[in-house]
Order: C-alpha cells, then sequence, then structure tokens
C-alpha cells in the first residue's frame, strides 16, 4: 500500500488553490460573497454651457481621474456635435460642431463606484519646481512669511501644514492681509510651497453629496511627501481627503477649454445609487476586459446553460455526502442530481408530483410490456416512447386545466425517467412493491435534498462566481472516497454487535 | 439514541463497515484484473475444473437469442434445473426449477413457470439485466443440486448455504444462509434468510439472526439452529481456502452447498462479500482480518492455513 500523504498534499492544494482563487475573485474583483449585496455608486452628470458665435466651436472637458473611484460607464450627448474621448494621462471629451449659435449646452455624464482607495501615489518622483516669481510689491511680505514657517517645519508636509494655518490664522498679520487682497488662499498656498520647492499642484475637485444640482468643481492642493500627494483644502483649512471628493483635474491643466464660444461654465449635478455588487463587478470586468477567468465572457445563451452544470457537482457532493457518510441507498448513483436538476425548473412540489405520476404510469405500461416478451433495449426503448406521450399527454392536461406548472414537466429527463421505471419494475418482481418504495423513496429523498442545495441562492452565486469552489468540491469529494468510518445507517444496522461481550 | 451504536462500540468490537472494505481489503487486496474469474460464473466454474474444485454441473450455454429455444432439449430427462446470469450479482436472475413433469417446469414453491416466462427470463439475461453495469450477458443452465438431508429442516423451499470469508488463503468465518417463506426460497439475509454463524474449527452452529435480530428456531421449520453441525467441514474449509490459489482476490467470499452424492460443491465466488456475516456470527471480523495481516513468514499451503485458521478462529456458541 503506498503511503497517502502525496494524496493529501494534493487534496490539501486542491483545497487551498480553490480558497485562494475564490478570495483573489472577491478581492482583485470586488465579485461580493454574498448575492444581493448592493454598493453605492454615484452618477454624476456634467453640463458645459457657452454662447456660440455662429463659428466653429470645440470644447474640451477634463474627466475624472481618480484611484478612488472606477468609472463603471460613462457617455456623454450632444444633438450635432462630434464628439472625440481622449485616452491617456490627461482624458479628455472634446466635442466639436462647424457652427454653433445661441447658447450651446453639452452634458457628459459618468457612474462612479468608490473603490476605497483614497491615497494617491506619485508614478515618479515629481520635479522639484521652479521657485515661484513675486511681484514686486509681494516679494518681501512674502519672503518673511515663507522663512518664519519654514524655520518652524522638518519636512514638505510639515511645512505645508504650518503654512495652510498661517494662511487661515483669523489674527491675520499686516502681510498676509496684503498678499491674500490680490491672490486667492488656494492660490498664496501653492506659491509659498513652490518658494521653498515643495512639490505642490492646484488640483480641482468635486464633492459628491446626494441629490446636489448646479455645483462647482472646488480648488484643492496636492503636496507631495514620500511617494504620495497628499490632499490640502485651503479654503477649509482641512488636510487629507473625504471619501466623498472626486478628483477630477490633476494635471495642472484646465478642467474646460472652449474655442470659438464665449462665457463658458461647466456645473455639476449628482445622484447617489444603489446598485448590485454583483453587476457592478461584472461591469468593472467588461471595462478593463479583466475577465480573465470568468464565465462572464460567454454569450448569455452558454452562461445559463453553465449556471446549471456548474451546479451538478453540488449535486453530486450531496449524494456522495449521504452515500458514504449517511448510508442512503438510491437506485442509480446519479440519477437523484438528474431529477433535481428537473426540480430545479419544475419546483420542488410541482416537480415530485410529476415524478411520482409519470413513474407510477411508467411502470403500469411497463407492466404490460414485461408480458410480451422484448427484448431489453426494445423495451426500454418503449418505455421512453410511452414516457414521451405520458409527459406530453400530462403536459396537455394541466394546460387545459390553466395549471402552468404542468408544464414544466417537460424538463424531466426522459431517458434517466426510462430507465428508473425499468429498475423499479424489475425490483417490484423480484423483491416485492417495499424495496420499490424503499429505493424509490430514498432516491427521491436524496433528490429533494440536492435540490435544497442547488437551488440555494447563495449556493447559485458562488458556484458560478467563484470557479474556485469547484476545486474545494474536488478536494471534499476525494476526502469522503478515502473516509474508512462507519456510516449512520450502519450505525443501526450494527447495533447488535455493539454490546460488550 | 436506543436503535444506534456509539461509533467507537463498533470499532472496540472490531466490526468492519462499508466503507473500510471497499478501500481497505476490496480496494488493498483484490486486484481489478481478477475479478472476471469470479464475476463471470462460467470462467469460474472453468477455474475450479481445472483446480480439481468440485462445482455443479454445466448443462449448457446459452449465449444467443436463439439458443433459447434449445433449452427444453438441454434440460431432457432431467427433474430440476438452474438457469442463471454468468455475471449476476447478489443472486439475482436466478431461475430455479426443482420440478419438471410432462414438459411443465415447477419452482420449488410449486409455481408453475411457463415456457413464455422462461424464455423472458433468458433474454433478460442475454440483455444484461442481472449484470453489474447492464452489459450483455450469458446464461448457464447447471444440473439441481440435491442437497444432503442432512440439512432437511434447516431451509425452507431452498439449498442452504455456506458462506466463507476467506482472507488471503486463510477461512476467517462462516455462515450457513438458510432460506425461508419470508425470502423466497433465497439465501439472502437481507431478504429475511436465516444468517447461523458458524464455528471456523468445527463447523458448529454459534449464533443466528434473521433480519438482524437474534432467532432460535427456524421460522418455517422450527428446527432448533443451535443443533447445526455442518457435515464434511473440512472439505469446505479446504475448497474455500484452495480458491485463494485459484482466484488469487485476497478478500473473498466462497459460496458452498453440500449436495447429497457429490459432496461440497462451489457455487460461486464473490468479490465483494456482505458484512452480514458479522451479524449473523454475533461478532466483528476485523479482529481477524488484522490477525491475518500481521501474519509473516513464507506462504503456507492450504493445509497449514486451515489448520492456522481452525486454531485460531475458533469461538463458543452464543445462544
Amino acid at each position: 500500500m503506498h503511503s497517502r500523504k502525496p494524496f493529501f498534499i494534493f487534496v490539501a492544494l486542491l483545497f487551498i488553490s480553490g480558497i485562494s482563487a475564490s478570495i483573489y475573485r472577491s478581492v482583485e474583483h470586488n465579485v461580493p460573497f454574498f448575492p444581493g449585496k448592493q454598493v453605492q455608486s454615484w452618477s454624476v452628470e456634467a453640463k458645459v454651457m457657452f454662447n456660440g458665435t455662429s463659428k466653429p466651436a470645440e470644447a474640451s472637458l477634463s474627466l475624472p481621474q481618480d484611484p478612488a473611484f472606477d468609472v463603471l460607464a460613462e457617455n456623454a450627448t450632444s444633438a450635432g456635435y462630434g464628439l472625440n474621448i481622449s485616452e491617456g494621462e490627461d482624458r479628455r471629451a472634446v466635442w466639436s460642431i462647424r457652427e454653433a449659435s445661441g447658447r450651446q449646452s453639452l452634458y457628459y455624464r459618468v457612474t462612479l463606484v468608490p473603490t476605497g482607495q483614497l491615497k494617491v501615489d506619485a508614478d515618479e518622483e515629481p520635479v522639484t519646481p521652479e521657485p515661484f516669481l513675486w511681484q514686486v510689491t509681494e516679494r518681501g511680505a512674502a519672503e518673511q512669511i515663507i522663512n518664519q514657517v519654514w524655520e518652524r517645519s522638518a519636512s514638505n508636509i510639515s511645512y505645508a501644514q504650518q503654512l495652510m494655518d498661517v494662511i487661515n490664522d483669523s489674527n491675520q498679520s499686516q502681510n498676509l492681509a496684503l498678499l491674500l487682497s490680490v491672490n486667492s488662499r488656494t492660490q498664496l498656498f501653492v506659491q509659498m510651497l513652490q518658494s521653498k520647492g515643495v512639490p505642490a499642484k492646484l488640483v480641482s475637485g468635486l464633492m459628491l453629496e446626494d441629490q446636489r444640482r448646479r455645483q462647482q468643481l472646488n480648488p484643492y492642493v496636492q503636496v507631495y511627501q514620500d511617494g504620495e500627494w497628499i490632499l490640502f483644502d485651503v479654503e477649509n483649512n482641512k488636510q487629507g481627503r473625504p471619501d466623498n471628493l472626486v478628483l477630477w483635474q490633476h494635471n495642472g491643466m484646465s478642467v474646460l477649454d472652449v474655442i470659438g464660444g464665449s462665457n463658458s461654465q461647466v456645473n455639476f449635478s449628482m445622484l447617489k445609487e444603489t446598485r448590485s455588487a454583483l453587476a457592478t463587478s461584472i461591469d468593472m470586468m467588461m471595462n478593463t476586459d479583466s475577465l480573465d477567468f470568468s464565465l462572464y465572457q460567454l454569450p448569455l445563451e452558454e452562461q445559463s446553460t453553465f449556471k446549471g452544470i456548474l451546479l451538478i457537482p453540488i449535486g453530486v457532493l450531496v449524494v456522495v455526502f449521504l452515500r458514504v457518510i449517511i448510508g442512503i441507498k438510491t437506485s442509480g448513483t446519479f440519477m437523484p442530481v438528474l431529477i433535481a436538476l428537473a426540480f430545479i425548473q419544475t419546483t420542488l412540489l410541482t416537480g415530485l408530483i410529476g415524478f411520482l405520476l409519470i413513474v407510477a404510469f411508467g411502470l403500469m405500461i411497463r407492466s404490460y410490456l414485461s408480458q410480451l416478451n422484448l427484448l431489453l433495449i426494445s423495451r426500454i426503448s418503449a418505455v421512453i416512447i410511452v414516457v414521451i406521450f405520458i409527459i406530453g399527454l400530462f403536459t396537455l392536461i394541466s394546460y387545459k386545466l390553466g395549471l402552468s406548472e404542468g408544464l414544466t414537466i417537460t424538463f424531466f429527463p426522459m431517458i434517466i425517467l426510462a430507465w428508473t421505471i425499468e429498475r423499479m419494475s424489475i425490483l417490484w418482481e423480484e423483491e416485492g412493491p417495499k424495496s420499490v418504495f424503499m429505493s424509490g423513496g430514498g432516491s427521491l429523498f436524496v433528490a429533494t435534498l440536492a435540490y435544497l442545495a442547488m437551488s440555494n441562492s447563495w449556493i447559485q452565486h458562488w458556484v458560478f462566481n467563484f470557479l474556485g469552489i469547484h476545486l474545494v468540491i474536488l478536494a471534499m469529494v476525494l476526502v469522503m472516497g478515502q473516509y474508512t468510518g462507519y456510516r449512520l445507517t450502519e450505525l443501526k444496522r450494527f447495533k447488535p454487535l455493539a454490546e460488550d461481550k | 439514541m436506543k436503535n444506534y451504536a456509539w461509533p467507537w462500540e463498533l470499532r472496540r468490537n472490531g466490526v468492519l463497515n462499508m466503507n473500510k472494505r471497499n478501500i481497505d481489503y476490496i480496494g488493498k487486496y483484490n486486484q481489478r484484473k481478477f475479478y472476471k474469474r469470479v464475476d463471470d460464473k462460467l470462467i469460474t466454474k472453468q477455474l475450479a475444473l481445472a483446480n480439481d474444485i468440485a462445482v455443479p454441473d454445466l448443462i449448457g450455454v446459452v449465449e444467443e437469442q436463439h439458443k433459447i429455444n434449445e433449452i427444453p432439449q438441454m434440460v431432457l430427462g432431467r427433474t430440476g434445473f438452474v438457469i442463471k446470469p454468468a455475471k449476476g450479482s447478489g443472486g439475482k436472475g436466478i431461475l430455479v426449477i426443482t420440478h419438471v413433469e410432462n414438459g411443465r417446469y415447477y419452482k420449488p414453491n410449486g409455481d408453475e413457470v411457463t415456457p413464455n416466462e422462461v424464455y423472458r427470463h433468458v433474454s433478460n439475461i442475454l440483455s444484461g439485466l442481472f449484470s453489474l453495469g447492464g452489459i450483455p450477458d450469458v446464461g448457464l443452465v447447471e444440473g439441481l443440486i440435491e442437497f444432503d438431508p442432512i440439512f432437511d429442516g434447516f431451509s425452507y423451499e431452498g439449498v442452504p448455504d455456506i458462506r466463507l470469508i476467506v482472507f488471503k488463503g486463510y477461512p476467517v468465518m462462516g455462515m450457513l444462509r438458510c432460506s425461508t417463506a419470508a425470502s423466497d426460497g433465497k439465501a439472502n439475509l437481507h431478504q429475511g434468510a436465516v444468517g447461523v454463524g458458524l464455528d471456523i474449527a468445527t463447523g458448529k452452529s454459534l449464533y443466528a439472526v434473521q433480519f438482524d435480530k437474534p432467532v432460535l428456531r427456524h421460522p418455517d421449520t422450527n428446527y432448533e439452529l443451535s443443533q447445526i453441525q455442518v457435515p464434511n467441514w473440512d472439505v469446505l474449509l479446504h475448497t474455500a481456502s484452495s480458491a485463494y490459489e485459484m482466484c488469487e482476490l485476497g478478500y473473498l467470499g466462497t459460496d458452498m452447498v453440500l449436495d447429497k452424492v457429490r459432496g461440497p460443491l462451489l457455487l460461486e465466488l464473490n468479490a465483494r462479500p456482505g458484512l452480514a456475516i458479522q451479524t449473523a456470527n454475533g461478532k466483528g471480523i476485523l479482529d481477524r482480518l488484522k490477525h491475518v495481516e500481521s501474519l509473516k513468514g513464507p506462504t503456507l499451503s492450504v493445509e497449514e492455513r486451515v489448520a492456522y485458521a481452525k486454531k485460531h478462529f475458533c469461538s463458543n456458541p452464543n445462544f
């Protein structure tokens, strides 16, 4: 007997890889572990307006690029305009038209899904900015403040923090009052950071709040420190970013450029939405072409086929468990799984009634056929044809009676039913009706349990979305194949042997 | 929990269970390539004859549909015969005719079997209805065993047969299976036959059960089961033990009957013998299997193995 160690290592590997594939799918692709889980998403509409001058016009709007939000869907509509969305470092939507006159309105709609990734990493070390050239009138005042703050700081961030405090100090010094009279706080902040060679950039962000209209982008500042861009909201004297802020433009480019128009503006309206986490993650995978190993790549028809096929391992697992661990006898090893698959289409009660009706009628007809001395193969074939007649008859009757449930009876696997009838008929002749009821009842019991497992919405969700589960099932089936312990029914059967001798 | 035993109680008493039998005994000691020697009764018969083991007469073999009509010719002049599938399992598909009168056939219970029924039965055999996996089969027509009158009263409407479990050539446990009215003349315990545990050393009865419950008397004949002494016990042990060399299966069930004239006959071999023999003996088989597994040294001869088994696997009656 060879060692069982390699076997258990193999099973453990199967188990671990199945579990980790499932976790990977959940973490990397945000496929939810539980069906019906909801996620928040934001539907944001940017409305660009300008006055046309009866000349060719081109409007270019910067599009959001933020690791904290994934773009689930986007579209831009505006009648008569050509549209081009340029990808790359700076994503922009460019509308163009040969002649624009009067007030023009262009729309860009985007659905954003929060990713929770609030940190903005710098791809590369930013270049140290050129010191800002102050106006002659401002230079003295600015340098005085800068130097004071620089003395009190240790790093880029502490310098920025101190600076923001000073700018927002309610007891303004005269120097600061002078500078703020010609600059906004945010501008002043950036200029003062750049004067000391601290990489900083002005960005535009949009606060997401449910059901807001006519919102504007707000200016924020990102300061570089140790590979990361840290956000400062100078106007509100806040450091760090709230999770409902979208960085709409952070490459130092303009948000909106309009050529051939005047009085241009952009405003935003937004709506919070709740949608299925699963649908969201599927859409995301579609967008990013990362459906590396997902059945959602298949056409819809094949997908629904696979939804059924992938339930079979669950049914098989139930059968293996009930036979090896519990010890229930069934007629035909995997016949209950096929019956359970049919139950999924027919629902349980209709399925049970339909199954019993077909088998009962089939047994009656079979008992007539047994008098005809037919060869086995033609007898089975005759039973198959008769089963089809019975199914057709029941379908017709239930249709006439208006019982729509009866129509699903066609989902029963006819060949399997014919074999079941044949086996039960032989069993009846050989061992009497009691054995038929025992074996048929056992099969129906197993089929019902398999059905309950297979129709569970969580299980249906798992087997289709986490293919790794099937490796786990395989591992469990293999382990049960090595189970040498007593079956539950054997504990009863061998009860007389349990007494002390 | 009144009807259920705890697993450790069974383990303590060495009760072998289905899963363990399949994995640790059948899977380990029975090579797949030798299965056909026992699964096909025709091959078993030929092997047995080659090994000087007595088997019931082979009257004829029906391989094809048209040969079914030759059966009356084959059995002409006989008082009874048996038709069985060569690859049947669990005693399925065996038709026993104990009485022939004016070309009409009668079952042990007196029911007539019409030629039509015989035809259909053999046709079913050929189609593989009784064989494992439904593969096409052949029908064997065998002579009826004239069972030893010493068994009168042991059995109702059928021949009692002797099942021995032979492990690596050692007979480790035995039982006598007596058919009853409940079992319809069949010797299967789950159908209601009485199982009588036999002492390996002597062939005396140890214990008896029907439907897993202890019984003292045969339910139909009222025969006292504690009085059974199987005759020719040593010959039975030798036949069973030598079946190991013949089929090379480590875990083997041998079914034998006693013929009035010819003595013990090997009826069939079973590569997957059932577990009910433990209930019939009121004793788990596992300790004896482990005992044999632990034996070291060169392979012993049949005589030595039988002697060893008689010495080590004897028990006391438990009525």
